[in-house]
Parts: structure tokens; C-alpha cells; sequence
């Protein structure tokens, strides 16, 4: 084996030391399938909730966000937003929601691919699955200050509702609405999927490092 | 191999909190929701103690009130905090008014008027412009009548219980009946009955509600046909209709309805038989005498002629005989209509007549189905009858004789349970859980509690057949509602009297003064039984009501799909939708499909010309609660009510020119009143007729 391909795909382990120790090297890549699965799961679940609280809604009104669509009371909240000027919902993070079930399903692969990978640049192949739930986060964040900060400023309420950014995580206000907000079970299971994969990278190491150091050195002999 | 050993501590350490992490993230967003959700729906429930500080400041208020303890117990008992909601849910005719009243029991709130026999313009009933469905299906033999006597509402039964789907009430002055579809409280169906002209005994129901009575009341001549008084006897008589429900519609079956012909009595009343009664209809009667009046030519007036012998008749339909002769073809058409001739109802075993004390009123049959009680409006008894020797006579032709139509007459010993005397002027009777009856005494105004007898399962205190107690109420009480007092199972608790008279129990409104909805408190057994609160009924005088299970009614919140047409009941394939709104023009046809939702109509501005014929659709595409919508056109007799989800139609022809605002006539937003638009009816003009790409109105 070339040195390059050593570095890149890591030490293959012999057949002998996988019979040897299936725990230690079955860890990491079970590890990395559950995060993956995780992953995937979130999809289907809402990554994120706001309510909305006023007094002739005392029921109140709902948003969930999934990674590709909007459901709860958009209709009637998008009803709401047009006396403040605020853009309709569907409007924000087009890109985002177009290109995340795609992106779900690389990252998928990805993270399929570095099981196979038994060196450090395995980590590079399941870096976007960590930092995934952040980005969404962020980018949640970004589109509430782009809608919530450019409001219509001939719009019929721009008297009393100045330009202001929703919050993405707690409590928040607007008019006359209370807004809570939390993280929904879709984006705790991508956290559960970057934790899961962090961990499983530990276990990577001590799998692989020993194997690596050892091929490295037989290599160079 | 240090650094071997360290790493597996760390790695479980990690896994560890992982997996405790991913417990709270499955736990906590459904914890979190529910945290919200106790937010907004806590009542304080807890059991309240008062302080001295709190004794004093009460009975302060009440003493500066004038409130004594029974009072502030009443008060306590009916008061209802911002929010909740009435354990009971009434349903009062409103008499001439021709509407029903929803009331919250015991708070005794008005909550809704559903127009049933008369236009309303807040529910946009009857006010869609030309070819209004609601007046099409107000017409009386072609002619819009926009009123009704509604009397008696009954609600749809399952094995005799309240089922809380239909509402049906029956319109004294033009014998017709309403169907109430109680998703959204409105009135889908009302059929004119073809044989007679005006009704008393409508709407009763079988216990599961297979058909709907409508017994008559004043006889005539069957069919709208002509007789002078004087062949009375001969040619005029009464009827009852049996009208078939087709629950899946939610519509009477009028193809499968018939009627029984009846001797010109005069009936009243009517119940049908549950249980040990199952398969009986009765319907009572005060005029035997078959007097037909004529004071202006020296007879005896009608009050005093039809209540000159001592007994009327109580007439006994056997239903489901009636039902099956009637499948059978034995029925003769009168007015296109089926009828049962009383040869047939003879000849078939389905029609026997029982004596009553004169003139009686109320004909209600128990809980259980045994007894059937009369009440005897100028005679101080209700007479009970017994289901079961009923049934032993018409088997055994226990007949004391028959009438001059040939029916026979049961006679009144073998099939009379019980007589007891309960004071002046019994009208109607009602029961409870603890096997209490309740009869309204019109002339003394009070409420009579006396106990039933016989195999009932709840055995009074006091005995069988005895009155306990009389309670006054102010004044004059009519019909009286236990809750689902009627039913095989009734709840107790609460009686209205549903009193004729205030006097001087509210301030005088001048000359007309409200009726009075008096609540009683029944929930003790014995001598107990307060009025606990008054409630003025300034709109009419309603006779009759049912009262429901709150939690038994279902209603939709919003209609369930946008585009929603009441009328059927479904969804319209000509409901506009939002993005194909506009106006189409065909010749001098013009068709405007317009949306609402807060705060603006699409289109704002229609054009139209002098002469156009417009067909108008608006859906309402709101999907809120509450986010109702109207419409109004100034000048042309339209305004609809628009609520969420709801379509509608309505017609005219633009025949005034000028310019007219419409605009939404229920404050829906703070941008309400802006929410308008502009209806341009150009005037017919030399220029516009040779302008001649604009098709002319065809005059």
C-alpha cells in the first residue's frame, strides 16, 4: 500500500485483529451508522416551534419549522404579518429548503463513507453532520433578522411595529403576541446525530490510530 | 498504553450523556408544550375558604344590594366566571319570532339566535338578493312567508337519549317543520306540509328518531280544500304526519313520508312511546265536541264549545303498523300527499282513541315508557295512563264504545293508572333522575313535583303518586325543560319555567313586556326546589325547549374546508379560490368571484352596467376561529355573514346606476373599515351602446 493511500484510507485491519477485538473496531462504525440514522429520522420530525400568545388567540397559534416546509398556523400568521409588512412565510430560505432533503441524504452518505475510512481525514466526511444542527440554527437565525429587520414600512401597523428580530430561542415579544420558542424533536435528533458521531470519532481513534501508527511504521522500514 | 486505558472512561462518559441528552430531547419539546398549554387553559379550581375580612366585605355588598342569604346562594349557583362554560345547552323555540334561542344552563346566557322560519340579516339569512335559497325555502304554496310560530323543538334521539346531531321545530302558524343541522347551528331544510295549515304537535320524535310528528291542530279540509262550517263534521278533519329522517342527509325523506287522517278534534300535543311504550305514538285532543264556533251568529263561542263535554280523546297510533300499511300501499293520496284514511287505521288495528279529562294540554310519556301522562289544563289533575294496560286492551278490544268515525274507544278504566290532582291549570309535565315528575300549573304559576309510581327504578321518599311540593313562578308558566327531561335517562338538576308573564319582574318596556325563563334549582329531592335565577325573553314568546348535555354537541369551530356551502352542506365546486378571483363577463351575465380574509375583498372594484344580471360568489378564506366576515351592497336588500371558510351566492340585476360602496359589516381587524370596495354600475348611455366591444344589457 502507498503511503498516500495509507494516509488517506488509513491501515485495512487483518482479518486475524478484527477476530481479535470485533468490539473495538465494530464501536466506532455502529456508533457512526446510529448517527446516521439519526440523521435521517430528523427529517420527518420539526426542528423547531414558536408559539404565539395573544389575548383573542387563547388558544394560541402555532409554527413548526421542518428542514424543507412550514406547517401550524402559517396562513394565519403570514394574515398577521401583512398589517406589519412582514413578507410571507414561504418566502424565506427558499435555497435552504430546496436543497436540504439532498443535503440530509449526502451527509448520509458521507458519514456511510467514513466508516470506511480508518484515518484522521474521516473526520472531514462527517464534519457537515456536526455542524449541521448549528448551520440550521444560524441560518434560522439569519432569516428571522432578514424578515423581522426589512418590514414594509408603508404597511398598515408600521406606526406601532418598528423593525425587530424574532426570537429563535425563548421568549420573545411582538405587539400584542408572546412568542415561545424551542428546538424541536427533529433538530435534537441532529444534535443527538453530531454528538453520536463525535463520540464515535474517539472511538475511531483508538481503533485506528494504533493500526496506523504501526502501518506507518512498517512503511517507513 | 496509558492513553489506551484513559480513553474508554472518556468515551462512556460521552455515551453517557448522549443518551441522557437524547432522552431530554424526546421528553422535553412534548413537556414543554404541555407547559403552554396549562398556561392558557388554568382555572383556578381550588377550593376557596373565606377570611372574616372577606365574610364581612360580602355581606357588606349584599346588605348595600339588598341581597338576602337565599340570594347570594342563587347567585352562586348560576353566576359563571369569564371562560367557562354551561354544563347544559338549551334550545328554546321563539315563538313568533320563528327563530330558536340557544341558552347556557345554569348561567342562563343567551348565546346564539339560529333563524329558522324568518329572515335575519346578522346570520345573512334570506339576504343573498334574488332566488335566495333561504326564501325559496321560506315559500308557502308560492307565496314568501318570513315568519313562524316555531312551538315545540325537539332534538334527535338515539334509543330515546338526545344525540346531540339535529334540531328540529315545528311552525304553528303555516304546518311546516325545520331541520337544524347542529354542526353549525343553522337550518338546512324546512317542508310545508301539504295536507293541512296550520300545526300544534310537531316535532316529536321516535326514539331513534326514524320519523318526525307533526301533529295537527286546527282542523280543515284536508289538502286545502273548501268546506263551509256548517259540514264541519262532514268534510273537515285533523291529522298527524309522520315525516321519515334520513339521518346520513341529515334531511327528511319526504318520498317516504305519510300521514294518518284524524277525526276534526282539535289535537294538541303529541309524544312518542320509548321502551315499554316503543311503537305507540299519543296524540291528545280538545275539541270531541267538534264544535265549529260562530258567536257572531248566536252559537257558542269556540272556548266554550269545544269544552263542553267532560272528556276529550286520546289518540293511540301504532306506528310501526301505520308504517308497514303505508309500505304496503294502503295509503290514498290527498294533495299528492300519502294519508292513512281512519277506514284504514280501523280496518289495520293502528288507531284507538282513550277518553281524557276535557281539554287537557301536556301528553308526556315517563322516562321508562310506562306511563303516558295527560295533563288537564281545566281540570286540576293529570290523568296517567299505563302503557302496558293500553297494549292489554287494544289486545283484549276492552272497548267502552266508539267515536262517530268508527274508532274505537278504549275505555278509560282498564288502561287509567292513576288520577291526581296537582292544582289549576296543568299543562305540561317533565322528569327527572330520582323519579320525580314535574307538571306547570298555569293558573296557580307555580311548579308541581309530585312522585311516579309503579315499577319505576328510582323510588321517592314520599311514596308513589303523590305531590311533594309546588314552587310559584312569576307568572303564568307554559311549558316547562328539566335538563334532557324527556329522555329515557333525565339529568335532574335543572328545570326552566318557561313563564309567560314577567308583570313587574323587570323593568316595563312599555306596553310589551319580555317573557320570563325562570331557572329552578331540582338537584335536592323533597320540598327544595328555588328559582335561582330570571331571564327576560324580549323577542318572542317561545313555548317549548330541550335541554342537552353541553358535552353531547359537537359543533365545527370553522367550517371544515374553505369553500364550504352551508346550504348543502359540503364543499362548492363554485366556491372562488384565492388566486382565480375576477369577473367574468358573458353578454349581460356577469359573474364576480371574490375572497375575503382580513382585511380586504379581491376584487375591490366591479364593474358593472346599468341592466347587467350578476351572480356574486365569495368564499371567505379565513381558517380562524371567530375571523367571520359580511358583505354588504347599500340599496340592493344584500348582507351575508361570511364566516371561516364559508362560501356563498347571491343575485340581482344592477338596475340602479351609480356608485356603491360594499363593505365588510362585521368588525373582523383593525383594518374593518377598511375593508371595502366599490360596485360601478355605469348608467345605459347612446356612448356605451356604441362602444362596441361592451356587450349591452338585453333589455
Amino acid at each position: 500500500m502507498s503511503e498516500l493511500l495509507l494516509s488517506v484510507f488509513g491501515p485495512r485491519v487483518p482479518a486475524e485483529e478484527l477476530r481479535r477485538h470485533p468490539v473495538r473496531y465494530g464501536t466506532p462504525t455502529l456508533l457512526l451508522s446510529i448517527a446516521r440514522v439519526l440523521l435521517l429520522c430528523s427529517v420527518f420530525l420539526p426542528y423547531w416551534h414558536m408559539e404565539l400568545e395573544a389575548p383573542q388567540y387563547p388558544d394560541g397559534l402555532f409554527l413548526s419549522a421542518y428542514v424543507n416546509h412550514l406547517t401550524g398556523d402559517v396562513k394565519e400568521i403570514d394574515g398577521l404579518n401583512h398589517y406589519i409588512g412582514m413578507r410571507p412565510l414561504h418566502e424565506a430560505a427558499h435555497f435552504e429548503k430546496t436543497l436540504a432533503v439532498w443535503a440530509v441524504i449526502a451527509m448520509f452518505l458521507m458519514v456511510e463513507g467514513a466508516m470506511f475510512i480508518h484515518s484522521r481525514w474521516a473526520v472531514l466526511l462527517a464534519l457537515p453532520t456536526v455542524l449541521f444542527p448549528f448551520g440550521f440554527l444560524a441560518d434560522l437565525q439569519y432569516w428571522m433578522s432578514e424578515f423581522g429587520q426589512n418590514l414594509d414600512p408603508s404597511a398598515p401597523l408600521s406606526a406601532s411595529i418598528k423593525p425587530f428580530t424574532p426570537t429563535v430561542l425563548g421568549e420573545g415579544g411582538i405587539g400584542q403576541f408572546r412568542t415561545y420558542s424551542e428546538v424541536g424533536l427533529g433538530l435534537w435528533l441532529a444534535f443527538a446525530a453530531a454528538g453520536v458521531t463525535i463520540v464515535a470519532f474517539c472511538f475511531h481513534r483508538r481503533a485506528y490510530r494504533p493500526l496506523y501508527r504501526r502501518a506507518k511504521a512498517s512503511l517507513s522500514t | 498504553m496509558k492513553t489506551e486505558q484513559k480513553h474508554p472512561r472518556l468515551a462512556h462518559a460521552a455515551v453517557a450523556v448522549l443518551l441522557a441528552g437524547l432522552a431530554m430531547g424526546l421528553v422535553a419539546p412534548e413537556a414543554s408544550a404541555q407547559e403552554s398549554r396549562r398556561r392558557r387553559t388554568t382555572q383556578d379550581a381550588k377550593p376557596i375558604e373565606l377570611s372574616p375580612a372577606q365574610v364581612a366585605d360580602l355581606t357588606k355588598i349584599a346588605n348595600e344590594r339588598k341581597l338576602n342569604v337565599d340570594d347570594l346562594v342563587a347567585a352562586a349557583k348560576t353566576f359563571q366566571p369569564s371562560g367557562r362554560h354551561d354544563e347544559y345547552i338549551t334550545f328554546a323555540s321563539g315563538g313568533q319570532s320563528g327563530q330558536v334561542f340557544v341558552i347556557g344552563v345554569p348561567s342562563m346566557r343567551h348565546l346564539r339566535t339560529i333563524s329558522v322560519f324568518t329572515t335575519e340579516p346578522w346570520q345573512g339569512y334570506g339576504y343573498s338578493g334574488d332566488q335566495d335559497p333561504v326564501r325559496e325555502m321560506l315559500k308557502v304554496n308560492g307565496r314568501e312567508v318570513t315568519w313562524g310560530d316555531t312551538h315545540h323543538p325537539a332534538l334527535s334521539e338515539t334509543s330515546a337519549e338526545y344525540d346531540g346531531q339535529f334540531l328540529f321545530i315545528g311552525d304553528k302558524a303555516n304546518a311546516r317543520l325545520a331541520v337544524i343541522d347542529l354542526r353549525d347551528f343553522e337550518t338546512k331544510q324546512i317542508v310545508k306540509n301539504p295536507l293541512t295549515v296550520s300545526d300544534h304537535g310537531c316535532a316529536f320524535v321516535t326514539p331513534n328518531s326514524e320519523y318526525i310528528i307533526e301533529g295537527g291542530q286546527y282542523a280543515t279540509v284536508l289538502g286545502y280544500g273548501y268546506a263551509p262550517p256548517e259540514d264541519y263534521e262532514k268534510s273537515y278533519r285533523g291529522m298527524m304526519t309522520l315525516w321519515k329522517f334520513d339521518r346520513a342527509k341529515g334531511r327528511v325523506d319526504v318520498a317516504n313520508s305519510f300521514a294518518v287522517e284524524f277525526p276534526p278534534y282539535f289535537q294538541d300535543l303529541s309524544d312518542a312511546g320509548k321502551l315499554a311504550s316503543d311503537g305507540l305514538i299519543f296524540v291528545n285532543s280538545f275539541n270531541a265536541e267538534m264544535a265549529s264556533g260562530g258567536v257572531e251568529k248566536g252559537n257558542p263561542p269556540f272556548e266554550a264549545g269545544a269544552s263542553k263535554r267532560d272528556t276529550d280523546y286520546l289518540h293511540i297510533v301504532d306506528w310501526k303498523k301505520a308504517e308497514a300499511a303505508f309500505k304496503a300501499g294502503k295509503a290514498e293520496k290527498i294533495n299528492g300527499f300519502p294519508v292513512l284514511t281512519i277506514k284504514t287505521t280501523v280496518a289495520e288495528g293502528i288507531l284507538h282513541l282513550a277518553p281524557e279529562p276535557k281539554s287537557p294540554h301536556g301528553v308526556d310519556v315517563t322516562p321508562d315508557g310506562k306511563y303516558i301522562v295527560v295533563s288537564g289544563k281545566l281540570d286540576p289533575h293529570v290523568t296517567v295512563f299505563s302503557a302496558d294496560k293500553i297494549r292489554k286492551a287494544i289486545a283484549a278490544k276492552t272497548y267502552s264504545g266508539s267515536d262517530p268515525y268508527g274508532i274505537p274507544i278504549l275505555d278509560f278504566d282498564a288502561v287509567k293508572e292513576v288520577q291526581l290532582e296537582l292544582g289549576l291549570g296543568p299543562l305540561h309535565t317533565q322528569y327527572d333522575d330520582k323519579g320525580y315528575a314535574y307538571t306547570s300549573l298555569f293558573l296557580d304559576s307555580a311548579v308541581a313535583r309530585w312522585t311516579l309510581g309503579g315499577e319505576t327504578a328510582a323510588k321517592p321518599a314520599e311514596g308513589p303518586w303523590k305531590l311533594v311540593q309546588k314552587t310559584p313562578v312569576q307568572y303564568n308558566i307554559g311549558h316547562l325543560v328539566a335538563a334532557e327531561g324527556d329522555t329515557a335517562s333525565p339529568d335532574g338538576k335543572y328545570l326552566i319555567s318557561m313563564s309567560k308573564w314577567s308583570v313587574d319582574r323587570f323593568f316595563p318596556t312599555g306596553p310589551l313586556l319580555p317573557q320570563n325563563f325562570q331557572l329552578l334549582d331540582i338537584g335536592a329531592p323533597g320540598t327544595t326546589m328555588p328559582v335561582i335565577f330570571d331571564m327576560p325573553i324580549g323577542v318572542g314568546e317561545p313555548h317549548y325547549a330541550v335541554m342537552i348535555k353541553a358535552d353531547k354537541l359537537k359543533p365545527w369551530l370553522v367550517y371544515p374546508e374553505i369553500g364550504w356551502n352551508p346550504h348543502t352542506q359540503a364543499l362548492d365546486p363554485n366556491a372562488p379560490k384565492q388566486g382565480k378571483e375576477g369577473v367574468i363577463r358573458n353578454g349581460n351575465k356577469v359573474l364576480i368571484n371574490m375572497t375575503a380574509i382580513r382585511s380586504h375583498f379581491n376584487p375591490e372594484h366591479v364593474y358593472l352596467e346599468e341592466g347587467d344580471e350578476v351572480t356574486w360568489r365569495i368564499t371567505a378564506i379565513e381558517t380562524t376561529q371567530d375571523a367571520t366576515h359580511g358583505f354588504c351592497i347599500g340599496g340592493y336588500n344584500i348582507n351575508l355573514s361570511l364566516e371561516p371558510g364559508e362560501y356563498a351566492e347571491m343575485k340581482f340585476t344592477a338596475d340602479k346606476p351609480g356608485t356603491y360602496p360594499f363593505y365588510c359589516t362585521e368588525f373582523c381587524s383593525a383594518l374593518h373599515l377598511e375593508m371595502m370596495g366599490y360596485v360601478h354600475i355605469k348608467p345605459r348611455t347612446k356612448t356605451a351602446q356604441a362602444d362596441g366591444d361592451a356587450p349591452q344589457p338585453g333589455r
